[in-house]
């Protein structure tokens, strides 16, 4: 098996707020992040499918159609845009890197057809990510 | 189909070290070890990453709260490491030579006892070029 990895980057902003909390308590869960007016991040996205080289093309999946997917179900999606207003799948959840990782994920398996994708990585800044995973495989 | 979430976090410590042990005679100290046995040490900048898994919090959206998580690692780990050598400074390697390696196992055992969520792999990074991991005993197959 062969893992490969793909790389974007795009910017959006967010805020954390859960209005089931009282003000206090969104302010004392969530911190700065729960300022009202929200703010931004730089998020980078690696993206790995998993799958055996082609024996004609030497590929596991054409990069190409794997760029055409993330431009479509994530740039186009997410990109300079207002996490929390615009996104549909992140209406009504808090949009933290865990829930949009996991967004991004359920986005993109059912579109990867050539191998198998093997795991989501959001960095939401370089001293924080999360990573997604089909239940039961291992990193 | 269930997909399961991991939260990463960075952080940074500087310290210093020999690697150097009383098993060895002193030229195989500088045999096995070479310039990292020289007398009076030396030091790095460190970067630990760390992946902790859990169920994310319907009403936080978190594994854990980076807070709290931030604060454990704080405690357990930087304000013993950070600034220090770990040869004097810290109990376990009195015994132990400070290596990466055992550095690795001694932040997963002192990072495992977090209470809100559970601790999947531990990532020293001693130089941008040198990379050590550890996952608990039953450590993953495939890290």
């Amino acid at each position: 098996m062969v893992l490969i990895t793909r790389k974007i980057e795009f910017s959006a902003s967010h805020l954390y707020h859960n209005p089931a909390l009282s003000p206090e308590e969104n302010r004392r869960v969530f911190g700065k992040c729960n300022n009202p007016h929200g703010h931004g991040h730089n998020y980078s996205l690696e993206v790995t499918v998993a799958g055996e080289p082609d024996p004609v093309t030497g590929m596991v999946l054409d990069l190409k159609e794997l760029k055409g997917i993330l431009e479509r179900e994530v740039m186009q999606r997410m990109d300079h845009r207002f996490l929390n207003y615009e996104v549909a799948e992140l209406k009504g959840k808090i949009p933290t890197c865990e829930n949009i990782a996991r967004v991004i994920w359920e986005l993109l398996d059912p579109r990867i057809k050539q191998g198998r994708l093997h795991r989501v990585r959001l960095y939401e800044s370089a001293d924080l990510f999360a990573d997604c995973y089909r239940d039961g495989a291992s990193a | 189909m269930e997909v399961k979430v991991e939260l990463g976090r960075r952080y940074r410590f500087a310290a210093s070290h020999r690697l150097h042990t009383e098993k060895l005679s002193e030229e195989e100290n500088a045999r096995v070890f070479g310039k990292c046995a020289n007398p009076y040490g030396h030091g790095h900048n460190y970067v630990l990453e760390i992946l902790v898994s859990g169920d994310v919090d319907a009403a936080t959206g978190m594994i854990a709260n980076l807070a709290d998580l931030d604060t454990f690692v704080e405690r357990e780990v930087l304000d013993v490491f950070d600034h220090h050598s770990l040869n004097e400074d810290v109990a376990a390697f009195r015994d132990m030579v400070p290596t990466t390696e055992n550095l690795c196992i001694e932040i997963f055992h002192r990072l495992k006892k977090f209470p809100e969520a559970k601790l999947e792999r531990v990532r020293v990074e001693e130089t941008s070029n040198n990379t050590f991991e550890y996952a608990g005993e039953n450590g993953r197959e495939q890290l």
